[in-house]
Formats: C-alpha cells, structure tokens, sequence
C-alpha cells in the first residue's frame, strides 16, 4: 500500500483512474533502472535485427568465398569472414533469428502447459495435487538439456527434437514455481467471494487467479528464457541442434573453436559475446521482475 | 529411531522413482519411429548373427513388459548390453570413462564452493562498490554459457599462453589434473556465480537478524559475528544450491567434455547420439538420471541434519 503514495505514476492511476502513455514509460523506466534499460535496449536491438536480417545483413550469410578465408574486418565485411569467407556479421544477424525464436518458443509452450498443469493441481489439491507434485519433484531433479538429449536420440539432431525436449524439462520449473504461488492465492478471501457468488472452478482459474499470478508467471519465463538460449546453443554446439550451413550462433562457436586453434579468434569472441550479452540482459530483466512480482505479492 | 524411518523412506522412494525412471528410460525406444530392432542397429546394415543378438539380448520376440523386465534383470546384474558401433559391452565402456566425468565434476565442485561462498561472503559483507562490482561480475558469468568460456580458455590459456593442454584427458592423477584444469575451470563459472549470488543475498538477510545484532552489541569481534554467526546460519541456503548444482554440473559435462575432447560419459553420450548408438544412449541417460536422483536424495538427507530445526517426519515434529 505504501507503493501507492511513495509513486508518483501509480498515484496517478490512482487518482484519474488512467495513466497517460508518457507517463506510464517514465514510471516504467524507472521501475526497470539503468541496468535494466540497457537490457530491454539490447533485447529491442537483437529483435530488431532478427526480424530485419534480411534488410540489415550486408551480404548473404551462406556466401561462400574461399578465398577470402578469415579475411580481417574491412568495409566489405565489417566483422571479417569465417573460414569459408562467409560474411561473420550476416551470418550472426540471422543466427539471431534461430536463437529468439526456438527460445521463446521453448518458454511460451513450457509456460502454457506448466501453468495449466499447476493450476489444475492446486485449485483440485488432494491424490491430484499430491501425485502431480511428486511427479514434478522427479522430473524437476533431471536438468532440462537430459530431456532434449533423450528426445534428439529418439527423433534424431535437429531443432524439432531439442524445442521438444527442452519444451518437457522447463515444464516442472514453471509448474513448480506456480503451483507454490496458487496455493497461496487460493486461500484468499477473494477467491472464496467468487465461489459463494456462484463462479466455477474454471472462470475462477481464468478469470481471478491467472490475472494476479500472470506478473510472477511472466517473470519466470523471462528469468527462464536465458537458460533456454544457454542449453539450445548448447546443444547445436554439439552438432545435436540446427545443423550447418545454416547460421546459428552455437554453431558459430563450434566453428569458433577450430578457428581459434588455427589463430582465429573472431568469431569465437562475436558468437559468445552476442550468446552472453542476450543471455545476460534476460537475466538482469527477468530479476527485475521477479522482484516487482514479489513485492506485489 | 525417527531418523532410521526417515532414512528407510527416503530409500523407498529413491527405489521407486529410479524404477519408473528405468522404465521411461527403456520406453524411450518404443517411441522412436520404426521398428525397435531397426532403431537399435541404428539403420546399419547388420549381419543375421548380429539381428540375432540383438534380437535375444533385447528379447525383441516378446511383448513389451517381458522385454523391460528381461531388460531391468540384466541392468541389475551389471549388464547394459553390447554397444554396436563401438563393438564393446556397455558395462566396459561407461567403466573407464566414469572416472573422468567424477574427476571433472569433484574438480569443478571444489572450485565452485571456495570462489562461490568467497565471492558471496565478501559482497554480502561489504556493501557499496564492491558489493555493485562483484554482483557486475556475477552476473556476467552467469550468463556465459559453458561451452563459450570453454573455448575462450582455450584460447587463452592453450594456444596463446601454453599453460595448459586444449585437449585430451592425459595419464596418471597429476597429469590428469592439469588436462582437467581448463574443462574444471568453464564448468563451474557459471554455477561459481549463481552459489556467490545466493550467498550474498544470504549473508546479508542474516546481517539484518537479531542474533547476528545482538552479537555485535555484546563487542564481539567483526570478524568472529561473521564466521560464527552470519557464515554458520548462511550454510542452509548454501549447502541446498550447492546440491542442487552438482546435479547441473553433471549435465554440464556433457558439453564441457566435448568442448575439451576429454572421454568422460558426457562426450560418450553425443557421440553415441551422433552415431545412432542407441543401447549406449539408454545406458549412459539411465545412469545419469539414477546419478540425480541419488544426489537429490542425499542433498535432502544432508539438509535435514544440517539444520537441526527440520523435522524428520513432516506434520509432527513441530
């Protein structure tokens, strides 16, 4: 409640009932601060850039010129050329692509059937809720890249295998972090208003619990997001994922390491760089959030 | 006697749930697309006394939970079948590769707890600069994936310096240790980082507590609060992550040992993937999902007695 009076924006929304747009993004700046500004500036500028790559990417990225074999960045290639004299920058402008959407793919199904999965738990409670937690402390103890390794041995390399995997193994983090917070919620009095009125289980679910557990849900899926990119990059580093010649930046490091044997450290160094520096603005993002979500809570 | 129950169910459901994960594991086959017998061979051509072997090793003639149990017998007598591309008894295989990956992970877990609980104790301790500088670094190393430090050091350290070998496993213990110093080193940045964030944040929650207050208005050393007070009631959280990690380091092996050429059951694992080696596959997933559980298991048994305060039996102790 002291947030009401301390915040100049929400006291707004308070009083006028609605906010202003400009308003809003100030309050919304200040809320993310400075570390997560630049985060949410990086994560537009890697967006950007994944859906434009074909706009933005100086050269085709599947060129290749042998002889222009780990040329040094020049004006025409501003970050040099792998060891095929492929064009580095075009090759990690549409590696971003692959990354953003088969991560955020991985999050969105896993949130989806995670969060049914534990609202169904906690609203039914008793044998229901006592198996499936039991079930999800089991699958929650094997990291999530075992079921994408489980999953590519069975329906071979490629990124059909590893989304599905890694979609099952961040199942149980999500289940387990909402069911925890729908336990909590079911016990207050508003939900018991809304069943003496008469509402079912359903539009309870839908209508009042999802509503006030939506910004803890959307906090664990941006904190989980990074890992995502972590264990999928992974996995096409080790040849298991998307496969050549298509640009990917776990394949890039893969190509990075025998580079950098033969003294050519660039792409290493580009790949890895746009690796952490996603991987970490999500990191600083998703935190942020976690901590809003808990001080509403 | 409380404590012998609670050790008795803990086995039980350590029984159980390696069971049905032993069944999953042995269900994976029954999902791939053809026929059990095709998928084992891996679509090689093979020989009819090979069809054969396999045929009886894997009791393909019979129905499905006659196979598992025939299976699960010779799991439990030791016996995880005959790889096909590596023309060797499983058993063989995981046995001498074993060694490397319990090197790697004890390795990596030591680095882990020393500059984890370090890092997070000095940040923790020492509010302002160096608290934002450290919680910078963290961060940073949180989010760099192991296989992209892996090759950084390479560089680094095996092609530029020479200080240490970029490859391979090497020959008796010392000798091993310096081939496992740069896999050791990628593998625990990460988890390095996470242990230093918790224990920050659990150091400075205990700061705030009342015992740790009380301590310093009595004229206590600053030094001594800390170890006996703050650090001492920091170690649940710490000791719950540090279990939890060793779990994520042994699936970090699977990349690291790769990315290092070591042959541990991690680069057994993809290399088999690759090589459609599929009862290598079963084997080394089984083992390392029974590696899991057991772990978990003594995480949670090791907590209990950590912390006195945890009753055994849940509902009624308290």
């Amino acid at each position: 409640m002291s947030a009401l009076t301390t915040n100049p924006a929400t006291a707004a929304t308070a009083a006028t009932g609605r906010l202003r747009p400009r308003t809003r993004l100030r309050s919304a700046a200040g809320l993310l601060g400075v570390p997560g500004l630049l985060a949410v500036g990086f994560l537009v500028l890697v967006a950007v850039v994944a859906v434009a790559a074909p706009l933005l990417a100086p050269a085709d990225p599947n060129f290749p010129a042998p002889l222009e074999a780990y040329a040094s960045p020049s004006g025409a290639h501003l970050m040099g050329t792998d060891a095929l004299g492929r064009d580095l920058l075009s090759r990690l402008m549409y590696g971003a692509r692959v990354a953003i959407l088969a991560s955020v793919a991985i999050i969105a199904l896993s949130t989806v059937v995670g969060t049914a999965v534990a609202l169904v738990s906690a609203w039914v409670g008793g044998v229901v809720d006592a198996f499936v937690s039991r079930v999800l402390d089991i699958l929650f103890a094997v990291p999530g890249i075992i079921f994408a390794l489980a999953a590519v041995s069975v329906m071979g390399p490629g990124p059909t295998g590893v989304v599905l995997g890694l979609t099952l193994g961040y199942t149980p983090y999500v289940a387990r972090v909402v069911r925890g917070a729908t336990l909590r919620e079911v016990r207050m009095d508003y939900v018991d208003a809304a069943w003496l009125q008469g509402r079912s289980g359903v539009a309870i679910c839908l209508r009042h619990l999802l509503p006030n557990l939506r910004p803890l849900i959307i906090a664990q899926a941006v904190s989980s997001l990074g890992f995502a990119l972590i264990d999928l990059s992974a996995l096409s580093f080790l040849g298991l994922g998307v496969q050549p010649p298509a640009a990917d930046w776990g394949l890039t490091m893969r190509a990075g390491l025998d580079s950098a044997l033969r003294g050519h450290v660039g792409e290493a160094v580009s790949a890895g760089l746009c690796l952490g520096l996603l991987v970490a603005s999500v990191i600083v993002l998703g935190d942020r959030l976690s901590k809003q979500a808990e001080e509403r809570a | 006697m409380t404590l012998l129950l609670f050790l008795l169910r803990r086995a039980a459901t350590l029984v159980v749930v390696t069971l049905v994960s032993s069944f999953l594991v042995f269900s994976l086959m029954e999902l791939a697309p053809g026929s059990p017998l095709s998928f084992l061979l891996g679509n090689r051509s093979a020989t009819p006394e090979q069809v054969a072997l396999v045929t009886e090793q894997y009791h393909l003639d019979d129905p499905f939970l006659v196979r598992y149990g025939a299976w699960l017998g010779d799991v439990l007598h030791g016996d995880l079948g005959r790889s096909i591309a590596y023309k060797q008894s499983v058993t063989d295989l995981l046995s001498t590769r074993v060694t490397t990956t319990l090197l790697l992970v004890g390795y990596a877990g030591i680095i882990i707890t020393i500059v984890g609980v370090g890092l997070g104790v000095l940040a923790g301790s020492r509010p302002g600069r160096l608290d934002a500088a450290l919680t910078a670094l963290t961060t940073g190393f949180l989010a760099v994936p192991a296989f992209v430090s892996g090759v950084v050091l390479i560089w680094v350290f095996a092609v530029q310096l020479g200080w240490f070998p970029a490859f391979g496993g090497g020959h008796g213990l010392l000798d091993r240790l310096r081939h496992l110093t740069l896999p050791a080193v990628a593998l625990s940045l990460a988890s390095s980082a996470y242990l230093a964030r918790i224990t920050r944040a659990a150091v400075q929650t205990q700061q705030q507590a009342e015992h740790v207050e009380t301590a310093r208005s009595r004229g206590l050393q600053g030094g001594y609060v800390m170890r006996h007070h703050v650090v001492r009631n920091s170690l649940i959280p710490i000791t719950t992550v540090l279990g939890l990690t060793i779990a994520t380091l042994i699936a970090g092996a699977v990349v690291v040992e790769s990315v290092f050429a070591l042959d541990g059951i991690g680069s057994l694992l993809v290399q088999a993937i690759l090589r459609s080696d599929f009862v290598v596959v079963q084997a080394v997933i089984l083992v390392l999902v029974v590696a899991f559980v057991l772990v978990n298991t003594l995480v949670d048994i090791v907590y209990t007695m950590v912390d006195p305060r945890i009753s055994l039996t849940a509902g009624t102790g308290r």
